[in-house]
């Protein structure tokens, strides 16, 4: 199975990538190879078989509901390029 | 054209926990931004979730509520989008194995009849930060304090035909999760938001319409708003010949209507996957049947009750039970007095009159559910009647004391001194000699009538104090002569 490039810059677009002309080229390649190694593995018959959605044997472990964190706000914002009264800032993004 | 609208709602309850779902932070509405956030929240590289219990029994125990099979085995998804209030590119949520699974609702309406609406599923997710977007050097102010708060999502089947099912609907929800304590129902802090699916097809037409979905509407007065103005929307398309696009849209309440929020072309592509950072949850039956067997009282049950127990009517059963701290203040009140009738009626009447007043909730009431069994007492014993009873309520509310302290400074005791009312009717007899002559000429069906001037005087000279139950009969003998 194989992709064209137009999918190649959709993915891109949802996981906000930008993609040069010669990356998405080469990107339509190794996906498609991925996707091929995939389509190999579908012709298994798996009739019957629940999906799998993890595949250690174990169950998730739970947590008390406590409050274990307290206030790290300086930390935090300390990574962050620009702030102002405790808020993150990022380009203005408009609903 | 005659259409029928067709409605599903998605529910999204904020789950009353102390920290978040996946992560010790800290739970609350107003806190400092970014001062109840952690490194799994901003979703630091490394940083692994971990499931809170109580969010999960919370999640079981709406489960039972709505008669849902419950998910024994249940997994958690990645739902993939950008956004900066989401600094993980993804939001924790569930979908191919949610932890509610199919139950139903049934919804009592304003003309008393029911109907059942079909829930298709609830599962648990985080909730996003905040964008605030006010100028913040011309750039968007991020507050995570809410990111990673529990929500348990709640849909339902497109069985919704009207506006006013709809809110009974929610209404209904809203009910059961604070009976439940897994959500404290406060929708102006955005503890209960709800989207609505709306489409419109011609009455008898098998296929639904497409349908737009309304997003965030969070009060119920809003919900029925944007419900009737959305089906005037999409009526008026269709009659002209147009068609309707599948899209998002936001209801603006100080306009009333509602707009696209999303244009097609960026239609979602949310590309959902398991979480590898989050094993499944395995249930067992006896942890599944120990949250059933502990479950409180649900507000149908409630009703129920209130009819067998109280001998109320299926109306005033149901306002009652709506809400737990109305039926619990009822119960209270109602220990004392032991007349479920005159208790429920002061409880829907006076002192609803005086909340609403004051837009008070009732937990706020200045008068104590004990306070208002003691007022009702006096009004059983006769002590004083219920005319007068409504002026001490209003003392009571004003802070002026308890019943007994407030009829004893005003003086207010009815009299039931026989005596004492005989010598005051003897007096209105004789100030009212001609009224007195005219009784007695009458036939005994007019005399019915008339009496009510005799009663009126008598009262009037006792400042309302006068027992109608003792001067009745009396003055009906005197006018006899």
């Amino acid at each position: 199975m194989s992709i064209d490039k137009q999918d190649v810059q959709k993915i891109a677009h949802l996981a906000r990538l930008a993609l040069t002309e010669e990356d998405a080229v080469q990107y339509q390649h190794s996906l498609s190879s991925v996707l091929s190694l995939v389509e190999q593995m579908q012709s298994v018959n798996t009739d019957g078989v629940e999906p799998l959605s993890n595949p250690l044997e174990m169950t998730q472990r739970l947590r008390e509901d406590v409050v274990t964190e307290g206030n790290h706000r300086e930390e935090f914002l300390a990574n962050a390029p620009q702030t102002e009264a405790g808020l993150f800032l990022v380009p203005k993004v408009i609903d | 054209m005659n259409w029928e609208v067709v409605i599903g709602l998605e529910i999204h309850t904020q789950l009353s926990t102390k920290s978040k779902l996946f992560s010790g932070a800290a739970v609350g509405f107003g806190a400092e931004p970014n001062t109840q956030t952690t490194l799994v929240d901003l979703g630091m590289p490394g940083a692994l979730p971990v499931l809170n219990k109580e969010a999960l029994r919370m999640a079981v125990m709406f489960g039972h509520a709505i008669n849902a099979e419950i998910g024994m085995h249940s997994v958690f998804a990645r739902k993939n989008y950008f956004y900066p209030d989401l600094p993980k590119g993804y939001q924790t949520s569930q979908m191919d194995h949610p932890i509610v699974g199919k139950g139903y609702l049934d919804v009592m309406l304003d003309d008393g009849s029911t109907s059942r609406i079909g829930i298709t599923r609830a599962h648990l997710e985080e909730d996003a930060g905040k964008s605030l977007h006010e100028d913040f050097q011309g750039m968007t102010g991020i507050d995570l304090n809410r990111s990673s708060t529990p929500l348990l999502e709640i849909v339902s089947e497109p069985d919704i035909r009207s506006a006013k099912e709809a809110v009974a609907y929610v209404k209904m929800i809203h009910s059961i999760v604070t009976y439940l304590g897994i959500c404290d129902g406060n929708m102006a802090e955005g503890s209960m938001r709800c989207d609505i699916n709306l489409s419109l097809r011609p009455k008898g037409q098998k296929e639904y319409g497409t349908r737009t979905e309304i997003k965030n509407v969070n009060s119920f007065r809003f919900i029925e708003k944007a419900i009737y103005t959305e089906i005037e929307r999409q009526a008026d398309i269709l009659e002209d010949g147009g068609r309707i696009v599948q899209e998002t849209r936001l209801y603006d309440p100080d306009k009333n209507e509602t707009r696209s929020m999303r244009s097609k072309e960026d239609a979602n592509d949310y590309r959902y996957f398991p979480c590898p950072d989050l094993l499944p949850i395995e249930l067992t039956e006896e942890y599944v049947d120990q949250i059933k067997a502990n479950l409180p009282e649900l507000p149908n049950q409630k009703a129920a009750r209130f009819q067998e127990e109280y001998k109320l009517s299926e109306y005033d059963a149901g306002v009652l039970s709506a809400s737990r701290a109305m039926a619990d203040y009822f119960e209270q009140a109602n220990s004392l007095v032991k007349d479920a009738k005159l208790t429920a009626n002061w409880v829907m009447g006076e002192l609803s009159k005086l909340l609403n007043q004051e837009q008070l909730e009732i937990t706020q009431s200045p008068v104590s559910a004990k306070a208002l069994g003691e007022l009702l007492s006096r009004v059983l014993d006769n002590t004083i009647n219920g005319k007068t009873a409504k002026d001490v309520l209003q003392a009571m509310w004003n802070g002026e004391g308890s019943a007994d302290e407030i009829i004893e400074a005003k003086g207010l005791k009815q009299v039931t001194d026989t005596g004492a009312i005989e010598i005051m009717i003897q007096e209105i007899l004789d100030a009212n000699a001609a009224q007195v002559e005219q009784y007695r000429a009458a036939d005994p069906d007019k005399q019915k009538k008339m009496i009510g001037f005799f009663v009126g005087q008598v009262m009037k000279a006792s400042q309302g104090k006068a027992n109608p139950g003792i001067v009745n009969p009396i003055l009906a003998k005197m006018l006899k002569g």
